[in-house]
């Protein structure tokens, strides 16, 4: 079964005289981790609030196609039931955080209490996922009063501890130092190994390369390029639609120019540096 | 004529001691990049460069004037400092006001605060969005109103938070322009940044922050060198700086250097 289904959207948020999205179709299989990219005001945000039933429940404007979740339209859910099933981060981290708890513990609580999940649960999941996010020193911490990336943290972490089958991810990772960054795409793989389905925006593309199944990039409402995270980000002329790709395919397109071919464009370092081993030891034979 | 930190320590309300003796000298014109784990302390540092914070203890020295004694809007009038979060910081219902506001609340005559909304405007490259309202443009464009707001007061020192967050490569570029734009104009920026490759690519003075302290301050290659401090302030070498240390090639942060070295 398709996680989720995009079939045919066209949509205008009020007020504007151009569609957000224009004629998008997907099928985002179960199990899979799909990275969504492309240059900001391509949609992206747009994406994610359809799948949550944002749009048009809160959004209005003019939709037309359907959204499937787990088969069944979307507006067909109950939206209770709808956020045991897709657990979604919004992309600005200042705002997700709810601002009515006093400290991170409960702020991380507040998920698991509606899901009616006991006390002793609670305490040990929180527990389990402030330690792999790095924040369980500041458990007992007011949010208001956290650094931008420590938010961002806990904004995460609230999520993940909802347990979802599907999560929607919207730039999680955009305050965070690189190593924080990392562990956040870890984890993501992680998910992806209990079988969850992810997908996930973000402008991190070193880290899309690596740990992405599929990509699908987007401008101007438009996928314009799909498939394995491999065959996507190797073409180079998304350079030239400016859509950001890895320092490696650039390095690997500049080798080409200087006559110094390393047979692929790669997408990783550790792809990259086969690559020049092979070269070298081509020239020394 | 510069900022000075003299064993400046700081501490939140909550017992949250942030910053430990820091000492830092950034003159007047300079470029530099602060970088380092989430909670390291930049944004409290940053605070305390543009009177938003008072040192619990040690000095703060903005051209000679100590912050101590000064108002927050006094010490503001030298050093411009652009959130980290948007919303803290824009509170008009159109792009426009927001970007206007500084010189209409300086009493600057019309035509002035006219020609340096549009400057500033053109600089940040939001200029189609001066007639709407911030809270319906993205956070990544919203970053780039507020330093449009802040680059109004044409202070000799400018800090921004974190303006890489989020940025597309359109957005990044715009950066690095207005960063030699700046250095052109003999303005002083001081940019925090998770984004190494942006650092490497922009910057010859990068400041490394870890547990409230400062604990390198160099060059790009000389930061990226050392394991001990990459691995303390929890940051990554660029793609390229990886890959050539990798190849046995040392630190090599431009393409093109790696790429006649093979
Ligand atoms: N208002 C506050 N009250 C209490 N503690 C705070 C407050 N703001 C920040 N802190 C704490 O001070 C420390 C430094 O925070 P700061 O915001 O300076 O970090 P930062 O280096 O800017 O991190 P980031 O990269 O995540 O933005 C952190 O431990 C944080 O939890
Ligand atoms: N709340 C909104 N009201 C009006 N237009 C919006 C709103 N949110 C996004 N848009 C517009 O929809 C388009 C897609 O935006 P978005 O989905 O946020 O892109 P991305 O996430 O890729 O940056 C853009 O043209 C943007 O200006
Ligand atoms: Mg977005
Ligand atoms: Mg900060």
């Amino acid at each position: 079964m398709n996680s989720i289904s995009l079939k045919n959207i066209r949509y205008k948020y009020p007020l504007t005289d151009h569609y957000a999205l224009d004629g998008v179709s997907f099928d985002f299989e179960e199990g899979k981790f799909y990275g969504i990219i492309g240059p900001n005001g391509s949609g992206k945000s747009t994406i994610c609030n359809l799948m949550k039933g944002l749009i048009p429940s809160f959004y209005l404007g003019d939709l037309e196609g359907t959204v499937e979740v787990q088969g069944k339209p979307v507006d067909e859910w109950e939206p209770e039931k709808l956020c045991t099933k897709v657990g979604y981060i919004f992309q600005n981290p200042f705002t997700q955080i709810s601002g009515i708890r006093d400290t991170v513990f409960e702020e991380i609580a507040i998920g698991l209490e509606n899901l009616g999940i006991d006390k002793e649960q609670m305490i040990q999941k929180a527990e389990e996922i402030t330690k792999r996010i790095g924040i369980y020193d500041l458990i007992e911490k007011n949010p208001n009063e956290l650094s931008g990336g420590q938010r961002q943290r806990v904004a995460f972490a609230s999520i993940l501890a909802m347990d979802t089958d599907i999560y929607v991810i919207d730039e999680p990772t955009s305050q965070l130092d690189p190593d924080g960054t990392e562990s956040v795409f870890k984890i993501i793989r992680s998910l992806k190994e209990q079988k969850k389905t992810v997908i996930l925006v973000e402008h991190k593309i070193e880290l899309m390369a690596k740990y992405a199944d599929e990509i699908i990039v987007l401008k101007d409402g438009k996928i314009i390029k799909s498939g394995p995270a491999r065959e996507v980000l190797s073409d180079y002329d998304l350079v030239n639609k400016k859509v950001a790709v890895p320092q490696t395919v650039l390095f690997g397109h500049e080798m080409e120019r200087a006559g110094k071919s390393l047979g692929k464009l790669p997408i990783t370092i550790d792809e990259a540096e086969v690559c020049v081993r092979e070269r070298m030891r081509g020239e020394q034979l | 004529m510069s900022i000075e930190l003299q064993h400046v320590h700081f501490r939140y309300p909550d017992g949250t001691l942030a910053n430990e003796d820091l000492n830092l000298v950034i003159h007047e014109g300079e470029r530099i990049a602060i970088v380092g784990q989430n909670g390291a302390g930049k944004t409290t540092a940053v605070k305390l460069m543009n009177g938003l914070h008072k040192p619990t203890e040690g000095e703060v020295i903005i051209n000679g004037i100590n912050t101590r004694n000064k108002s927050t809007a006094q010490i503001s009038g030298m050093v411009g400092y652009v959130f980290q979060n948007p919303d803290d910081q824009i509170f008009k219902n159109t792009v426009r006001d927001e970007v206007e506001f500084w010189s209409r609340y300086n009493k600057l005559d019309e035509k002035e605060i006219q020609s340096r909304a549009e400057w500033a405007a053109k600089l940040c490259d939001i200029e189609k969005y001066l007639d709407i309202n911030p809270y319906e443009i993205p956070y990544s464009t919203k970053k780039f109103v507020s330093i449009a707001a802040v680059l109004t007061a044409r202070n000799p020192y400018l800090i921004l938070d974190e303006p890489t967050a989020g940025q597309d490569v359109a957005g990044v570029e715009c950066l690095s322009k207005l960063l030699h734009y700046m250095e052109q104009d003999g303005k002083s920026v001081i940019t925090i940044t998770h984004d190494m490759e942006f650092v490497a690519d922009n910057f010859k003075r990068v400041v490394v922050m870890a547990h409230g302290h400062i604990i390198a301050d160099g060059t790009p290659a000389e930061i990226f060198a050392e394991e001990s401090i990459l691995s303390e302030a929890k940051i990554k070498k660029p793609q390229i700086c990886e890959l050539s240390t990798r190849l046995g090639l040392g630190n090599i942060m431009k393409i093109e250097t790696l790429v006649n070295k093979l």
